[in-house]
């Protein structure tokens, strides 16, 4: 009996704990977005974190859009060459790219280049004392220092998931059409007649807006709660990967569920 | 880094992410489908409509001329109605008839119009009087069954 009372306050003591986690979480993050001005009065802030977050991860974002679209695109002539319908390979990278590959993907490479980088950066700052030292000089570390990161990151990841996406295109009709000899105009018509820009494109952009948002929130956050040690930094930058991961693959799932179905 | 060279690869970046963007609106995508072209809405009742669904094709002569704006039931007629949104640049005269057609063997179906030679042209809001239902796969085939047993038979 005492076995089972000890189990279940456990229980509550994980619930009350993670609930809390959340609220201040939350808190945190409204407090980054209610400081938020100073990207507007001070942006060479905001262009420093976009280089930072969005520069830096071009040549990963591009080499692995590029690959991921060849790949797709070999895989998928396979296939479509056992029903005599190749042409369609255009179709099948252009819409898995702009759809699914193109967001998800983007933001878990740049949870783990830019995101982990954001972490140790924000934890590291609060090791040495660099954001108590900026409180004693009455500047704000929230406005300037995690604010600008926090939008650095937003603005970068829907641009960074469009060059993925390009990129990817870009990589399937190199494959397809210059290296294995599928019809060009067929590629691109095809491509053409059945992506759509509102339902497919827009829909895109706007989960690589959210995605952005969730794991520069995380990365901001998981910096500023860790436990200022060196360990409390690694391991804070661990669960940035972690949880930003786990976040998008949850994320895409729920936007997935209320974009691309009915009536298609 | 310097600075003056930050805004230069930040301002790469941009150019780049849009460039990105706009290839895969004018190059991917379907450059009609982001300026919705006006469209006149004209609704057709079938006995049977198939597999056809909303934003299924509707094309005359193999163009496409418009897409299928919603399927619905009507209770009255104990039909389905069709609302099909044509292309303002295309006219059909008043005596078309619209048939529910597939594309190859197992492809999509679409809507096909066959325009007729009435002098007055559909509006918005009119009717397609003659239609052609789509042809269910199974049911021809039972037909044909049915049809050779009974061939069988007489004999």
């Amino acid at each position: 009996m005492t076995l089972f009372k000890t189990m279940l306050s456990k229980l509550g003591r994980k619930t009350i704990d993670s609930l809390w986690t959340l609220g201040v979480a939350s808190t945190f993050i409204f407090r980054v977005i209610a400081r938020s001005s100073i990207v507007i009065r001070r942006p060479n802030l905001l262009v420093a974190e976009m280089h930072f977050a969005g520069v830096l991860s071009l040549v990963i974002i591009i080499v692995s859009g590029l690959f991921v679209g060849l790949v797709l695109g070999l895989q998928g002539y396979e296939t479509l060459k056992r029903y005599g319908s190749t042409g369609a390979v255009g179709t099948l990278v252009a819409l898995s790219l702009v759809r699914e590959l193109g967001p998800v993907v983007s933001a878990l490479l740049f949870a783990s280049r830019a995101g982990s980088a954001i972490t140790a950066e924000i934890g590291i700052m609060k090791t040495t004392e660099q954001l108590s030292a900026m409180e004693m000089m009455a500047v704000d570390p929230y406005a300037r220092v995690i604010a600008p990161m926090f939008w650095g990151g937003v603005l970068s990841m829907p641009l960074l998931a469009a060059i993925f996406s390009a990129m990817g295109i870009i990589g399937g009709y190199l494959i397809t059409v210059v290296v294995i000899g599928v019809d060009s105009g067929a590629f691109w018509s095809q491509m053409q007649a059945s992506v759509d820009f509102h339902h497919d494109i827009l829909n895109g952009v706007i989960k690589s807006v959210v995605f952005g948002t969730a794991v520069s929130a995380i990365s901001v956050y998981e910096g500023y709660a860790s436990v200022p040690t060196a360990e409390g930094v690694s391991k804070a930058v661990t669960r940035t990967v972690v949880t930003s991961a786990l976040a998008v693959l949850a994320l895409d799932f729920v936007l997935t569920a209320f974009m691309f179905t009915g009536a298609h | 880094m310097e600075r003056s060279v930050i805004d230069l690869w930040v301002g790469i970046f941009v150019a780049l992410g849009i460039a990105a963007l706009l290839f895969l609106a004018l190059k991917a995508g379907n450059v009609d489908s982001i300026i919705k072209s006006e469209g006149y809405l004209v609704s057709a009742e079938f006995d049977n409509i198939g597999g056809l669904k909303a934003k299924a094709p509707v094309k005359s002569a193999g163009v496409i001329v418009g897409r299928v704006d919603n399927v619905s039931f009507s209770n009255q007629s104990l039909r389905a109605v069709v609302k099909l949104n044509l292309d303002k640049q295309f006219q059909f005269p008043k005596d078309s008839s619209a048939s529910i057609l597939t594309s190859g063997l197992l492809g999509d179906q679409f809507v096909g119009i066959d325009p007729g030679g009435a002098l007055e042209n559909l509006q918005d809001g009119d009717r397609v009087r003659i239609t052609q239902s789509a042809i269910v796969l199974e049911k021809v085939i039972g037909q044909f069954l049915y049809g050779k047993m009974s061939e069988k038979n007489g004999d």
